[in-house]
Parts: C-alpha cells; sequence; structure tokens
C-alpha cells in the first residue's frame, strides 16, 4: 500500500479529513523548505504538496507565479527539489509529499529517469497539471512502476465520462478544482463543491482532495465535511511573500496558519 | 528525404489526438479540456459545412480582399543577379497581414458556438489587431494580451487596438513579451471558459488550435500554388517563409507538402546569432522537444526544463517554442529551418523598400532577407517564392528609433 493510501485510511480511521498544505520548493530561498516542511508536519499537515517552480506557471494566479519567480531567482531546478525530499525523508518516513507542477522540467529530465529518482529519494506521488491523461501513456507507466502515484485534476468543467475514465488513470487520490479559474482566485461555492464530489464518487473509491480558493479555517472546515483532504497553497504562499525578508519567521508564521485550519477541522 | 508515401502521410496530420508524429498534443490543465473538445467537434463539423465554407469565403474576398497578389520582384532580382523572387502579398490584406485569414475563421466558430466574447494574445499586435477588427465587425467583447516591452515596441497597434473598441491587458510577468501574454490569455480562458472564445494568433498551442490555424491560413498556399503556374507555368522551386509561431509559413507550406521537388525554407530569427544565445530559433539551433503553451515541440528551455528568454528585434517572431508542425516536418526532413540575424532583417527592411516600394513587416523582413541570400546561388529560371506576412508601417517607429530618429 502507498504511504498516500495508508495516510488516507488511517484518518478515515480516526474519523478526520486530510490537511494537504501546498509551497513552492525553494520559495524564497532553497534553505526555508526544509524547515518549512517539518514545521507544516507539527502543525498538523498530513501530505505535502510541494511545487516545482517554472517559468510559465499558466494555471496559477500572480501569487504562486511570483513564488515561481523567487524560486528560480536562487536556482531551485527539479534535481534540487528531488534533494529536499530526500532531505525531508531522512527524518520523516510517515508523511506523504507530492511533487506538483509543469510537464516541461520533467520532460526534459526523462521520465524515466525522473521516476528513478523519485522512488530513491522517497516521493509518493506527482501532478503535473498540464498532462491529462490522454498524454500521460508512458509517463504513467513508469511512474507505476517505480511505486509513485499519479494525482489527476478533475474540474468543475469535467463531465462525467471523463470523470469516470481519470480516475481510472489516478491512485493516491484526485484533486477536485473547485472553481474555474487558476490559482488563488475567488471564493468557493461549497454546495457546488458537494454536489460535483457526489458525483465524482461514483466513480471511484479513491479519496478526493479539494483546493483552489480555500484561504480561511471557515472555508477549511466546510470543505472537509464534504472532502476526504483539504488542500491549501495560495493563502500559505502569501504568507511566504510577506515574511521574504525575515525569512527565519517563515515556518512558524506558515504553520500557524495551518495549525488554525487542522484545528477548524478537527472541531 | 521522405518518400511519396512519408509525404501523403504528413499531408493527412494531425491525428485524431493533434499529434503530429512526436509533436502537438493537447497538455493543458483539466478545466480547457472540455472546452478544447468542443471547440475540435464544432470545428470539424462547420470545416465541411458549405455554408461555413461559403460565409468563410466570402469574408476573405469582401473583407479581407483576397486573392492577394503574387508580385515578381523584377528589380529586386535582377539586381541579385540568380533566381527569381516573386512575393505573396499578405501585407496588402485588410489589416496589413496574413493574421485576419485566421481571425475571420475563429470569429466565425465563434459566431456560431454563440460565445459573446473573444481573447487573444498578440505579439507585433498584427493578431490583436486582426481579433480587435473582426470582434468589432460582429460586435463582440474582445480582451487582448500583450506583453509590456511589445506594448512599448508597437504602441501605433495598440492604439489601433483601442480603436476597434478592444480592451489591451499589459502583461508584467516572465519576459514580458509574446510568451507571457499566451500564459496570461491561457489563465483567462480558463476563468471566463463558459463565455469566451480564444482565438490564437499561430499555429500552436493545444490541439485542435494548431490544426485549424493551418487549415484557415491554407488560403496562402492554395493561391499561391495557382498564380505561379499561371504566371511562370511551374512550380517554385522553393518557398521561404518567416517562422514565430509558424501560422504564415505553414499556411504557405501546407499545400505543398506533396510537392516533393519544391523546398520549404522557414526563417526563425536570429536576434544577435544563435551563437550568442539571444535568438529566437528553436528549430535552428536544434532545441529538444519540450512542452509548452498546450503542445510539445521543440522549445527553448535550460537544462533544468525552464523556458528560456528570447530576443528578436521582430516581436512577432520572439517566441521561444514553435508551432508543432514544424517540428514535424524539420524532423521528417521536408522543410528546412534556418535563421536570419536582427541587422540583417533589417538590412532587407530598407534594401526591399528602397529596390520595390515595398516595405515588409521585420517578421517578414527575415524571409525577404534569407532569399536575397539564397537567390545569387541559384540560377536565373529558378523561382523563390517568399511570404510577405505583413506590411512594415507598425515597425516604422523601431526602425526610426535604430536610426536616432523621435517623432
Ligand atoms: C507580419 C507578421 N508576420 C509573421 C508573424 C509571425 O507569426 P507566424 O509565425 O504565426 O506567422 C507575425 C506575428 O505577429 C506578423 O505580424
Amino acid at each position: 500500500m502507498s504511504r498516500i493510501t495508508e495516510c488516507f485510511n488511517n484518518l478515515k480511521s480516526q474519523g478526520r479529513k486530510a490537511l494537504i498544505p501546498y509551497v513552492t520548493a525553494g520559495d524564497p530561498e532553497p534553505k526555508v523548505t526544509l524547515p518549512l516542511m517539518h514545521a507544516l508536519v507539527e502543525s498538523g499537515a498530513d501530505i505535502i504538496e510541494l511545487g516545482i517552480p517554472f517559468s510559465d506557471p499558466m494555471a496559477d494566479g500572480p501569487v504562486i507565479q511570483l513564488a515561481c519567480e523567487r524560486a528560480l531567482l536562487h536556482g531551485t531546478r527539479l534535481v534540487d527539489v528531488l534533494d529536499m525530499v530526500a532531505e525531508f525523508r531522512k527524518t520523516n518516513q510517515t508523511t506523504p509529499v507530492v511533487l506538483m507542477g509543469y510537464l516541461n522540467p520533467i520532460e526534459v529530465m526523462g521520465y524515466s529517469a525522473f521516476a528513478d529518482k523519485a522512488k530513491a529519494v522517497g516521493l509518493d506521488g506527482v501532478l503535473t497539471v498540464d498532462l491529462p491523461p490522454e498524454e500521460a501513456g508512458e509517463f504513467n507507466q513508469l511512474m507505476k512502476a517505480s511505486d509513485i502515484d499519479v494525482i489527476y485534476l478533475l474540474a468543475p468543467t469535467t463531465e462525467e465520462a471523463r470523470i469516470k475514465q481519470i480516475c481510472a488513470a489516478g491512485s493516491g487520490y484526485v484533486y477536485y478544482v473547485s472553481v474555474k479559474g487558476v490559482t488563488g482566485s475567488a471564493s468557493l461555492n461549497v454546495a457546488e463543491v458537494a454536489d460535483k464530489l457526489e458525483i465524482i464518487r461514483r466513480h471511484t473509491d479513491m479519496p478526493v482532495g479539494v483546493g483552489f480558493g480555500i484561504r480561511d479555517d471557515a472555508s477549511a472546515r466546510a470543505i472537509s465535511e464534504v472532502a476526504d483532504g483539504v488542500i491549501v497553497g495560495s493563502v500559505l504562499v502569501n504568507k511566504i511573500a510577506e515574511l521574504a525578508g525575515n525569512q527565519e519567521q517563515i515556518p512558524g508564521a506558515v504553520a500557524a496558519i495551518t495549525a488554525s485550519m487542522r484545528q477548524a477541522m478537527d472541531k | 528525404m521522405p518518400t511519396k508515401e512519408d509525404l501523403a502521410i504528413a499531408k493527412q496530420m494531425p491525428d485524431a489526438g493533434g499529434h503530429f508524429g512526436q509533436f502537438g498534443g493537447r497538455y493543458v490543465s483539466e478545466t480547457l479540456m472540455a472546452a478544447l473538445q468542443q471547440l475540435e467537434q464544432t470545428y470539424e463539423k462547420l470545416w465541411r459545412d458549405p455554408q461555413f465554407q461559403a460565409e468563410f469565403d466570402h469574408d476573405l474576398a469582401h473583407y479581407v480582399g483576397r486573392p492577394s497578389p503574387l508580385y515578381h520582384a523584377e528589380r529586386l532580382s535582377r539586381e541579385l543577379g540568380g533566381a527569381q523572387i516573386y512575393l505573396k502579398r499578405e501585407d496588402l490584406n485588410h489589416t496589413g497581414a496574413h493574421k485576419v485569414n485566421n481571425t475571420i475563421g475563429q470569429a466565425l466558430l465563434a459566431k456560431f458556438t454563440g460565445k459573446p466574447r473573444v481573447s487573444a494574445e498578440t505579439g507585433a499586435g498584427q493578431h490583436g489587431v486582426a481579433t480587435a477588427t473582426v470582434a468589432a465587425r460582429l460586435g463582440l467583447e474582445c480582451t487582448v494580451y500583450m506583453g509590456e516591452e511589445d506594448i512599448r515596441r508597437q504602441a501605433l497597434n495598440v492604439y489601433r487596438m483601442k480603436l476597434l473598441g478592444a480592451e489591451v491587458v499589459s502583461v508584467t510577468s516572465g519576459t514580458r513579451t509574446l510568451k507571457d501574454a499566451m500564459n496570461e490569455a491561457m489563465r483567462d480562458w480558463v476563468t471566463n471558459v463558459d463565455n469566451t472564445f480564444y482565438i490564437i494568433g499561430t499555429a500552436a498551442g493545444p490541439h485542435p488550435y494548431p490544426k485549424l490555424v493551418r487549415d484557415f491560413q491554407s488560403i496562402i498556399g492554395r493561391e499561391a500554388r495557382q498564380q505561379c503556374l499561371a504566371q511562370t507555368g511551374k512550380l517554385p522551386d522553393a518557398l521561404v517563409a518567416c517562422v514565430g509561431g509558424g501560422s504564415n509559413a505553414i499556411g504557405l507550406f501546407h499545400p505543398f507538402i506533396e510537392d516533393a521537388d519544391v523546398r520549404m525554407i522557414g526563417v526563425e530569427a536570429g536576434g544577435y546569432g544563435i551563437e550568442t544565445g539571444q535568438h529566437a530559433a528553436p528549430l535552428s539551433s536544434h532545441c529538444r522537444p519540450g512542452v509548452l503553451h498546450g503542445n510539445r515541440t521543440c522549445l527553448m528551455s535550460d537544462e533544468g526544463g525552464q523556458v528560456i528568454g528570447t530576443h528578436s528585434v521582430s516581436a512577432g517572431l520572439d517566441y521561444p517554442g514553435v508551432g508543432p508542425e514544424h517540428s514535424y516536418l524539420q524532423e521528417i526532413g521536408r522543410a528546412e529551418y534556418t535563421a536570419i540575424n536582427d541587422d540583417e532583417a533589417l538590412h532587407a527592411f530598407r534594401h526591399l523598400t528602397l529596390t520595390e516600394g515595398i516595405m515588409p513587416a521585420l517578421e517578414s523582413s527575415h524571409a525577404v532577407a534569407e532569399a536575397m541570400k539564397m537567390a545569387p546561388t541559384m540560377g536565373k529560371d529558378q523561382i523563390i517564392l517568399v511570404n510577405l506576412s505583413g506590411r512594415g508601417d507598425k515597425d516604422i517607429h523601431t526602425v526610426a528609433e535604430i536610426d536616432g530618429i523621435n517623432f
């Protein structure tokens, strides 16, 4: 059983939902990421989504675009991100780590080299925003062979037949993008999300995480009532941006946000 | 050399998934998948629909002013002392470039699908102007994304778009040029997918865009082929076209794919020179395949897969990728790709203006410069057919600046 599946099973038996923070690796500097990951876990994060910085983050709003720019300024490459996972694994063997990003850095490294490295460093899952299952045949095979879960997105615009097809291709969990828009965009409609999750659950037993538009304790709690996982990104990245000049404060300040969400979700 | 069978296959590309061999495809976030599938269905139906075809042809004739002439540049050819240079005069189209062929087609699709709003990205501003133009005519709301750097160098076109009622959004992320404008246009589309038709300006992007843009632009090659036969009794020896994303080039090339004796030469922006790394020439600098803006193609990216900043004096060629069909045509050996540097393009701009009284766009000047290099190495009875993709009015400001003149 993959670390991700095990994580969701444990939570389920405790009647809790997964808190899944997203941060961009290397933002604002590479040395911040590792302590930040550990702080997130201590604050109650169950899975960490680590963003691979990319020069052209087409599905992201300004907040994560700027995070990518900051990380790239210090030359954070995909190999460096994988190294961060390896470092994290030295002291944490239980919290799943998922890399999230765009295909080109992986494409340039080569799928098979990436799969080998990902396995070697103890990565658990990968989510490539711009790689739908139609184009992912070879990629999927190589990841599966390395026991890496491939996580796919579902959107408000995804029709039922396609939901079925995507869920069949993925493993670990599926990521429901709660709004039509880029990351960090306007607030979500919980009732609409709940309706869509009901349809999604007709086609999969996999846990469903919901992301985009979760910005505070109230929205985290509301989503935790209908979804299996709550994915939160832009609010955390915003805090990182605010503290770019006081980097030693970043882990504590970001973890304070997730700790508070954790409490709200567990109430 | 590709065989006859290879060329027959090439002519039928892309496959059902939008692939040109290993290139092309549909690499987008999930939110856009439904819209792209719907666009594909709409397009496949309408492209075969006589009523749609009739409307498209009518607009090209009476609004754009087609067919555009094929002009024998006799003085230039005589002076170069070799091959005869013929110019396909896309510069004479309404709005001054080939871009309008495509926007007429896509606006018709928008009309048939009932979307009240169109959006576009633009580099030189020609596609933005062509989009704003068709939007004005059809009464559609129009937003155009343009890099801050391009807004500066193409100020005239920015004002033209505004006069046409379009909103021009300045893009300040990344390199502030065409690539970033395209990112922003895709973000807009993800957000407004229900009411917006995204009019892509070149033969790139996710499937079905490379195919439909090619089909709309292929009027260039179909006309040129007939005109060349009618005027000279034979096919040209070589086709030459500039390549940014590759829409004017593929529009010229496609109808000639199975004419194996006709060379096809795509001219990329060499910028300060390929050897400096400051260019926009993914094919002629032999970049590896990568994925950007929804398709796999030859892409300028570094060891870590980050897209590299480009440079060209011409905003319309300043793009790190290229339409996937060009990557494919290079790989199978059907088309050749080369680069022309800024200074060579500027020289060609001035030279064509002085010898023929035709002022080419800086983009098109790259193609003219390549033809000027080739002609002396060829026989007087040979023919080079150059796609003069646009006129140079929009670039007078840039050239004047280089001459130290301020208006
Ligand atoms: C006159 C002209 N030619 C060529 C291009 C390059 O585009 P493409 O390669 O799609 O023809 C542009 C783009 O702005 C243009 O304005």
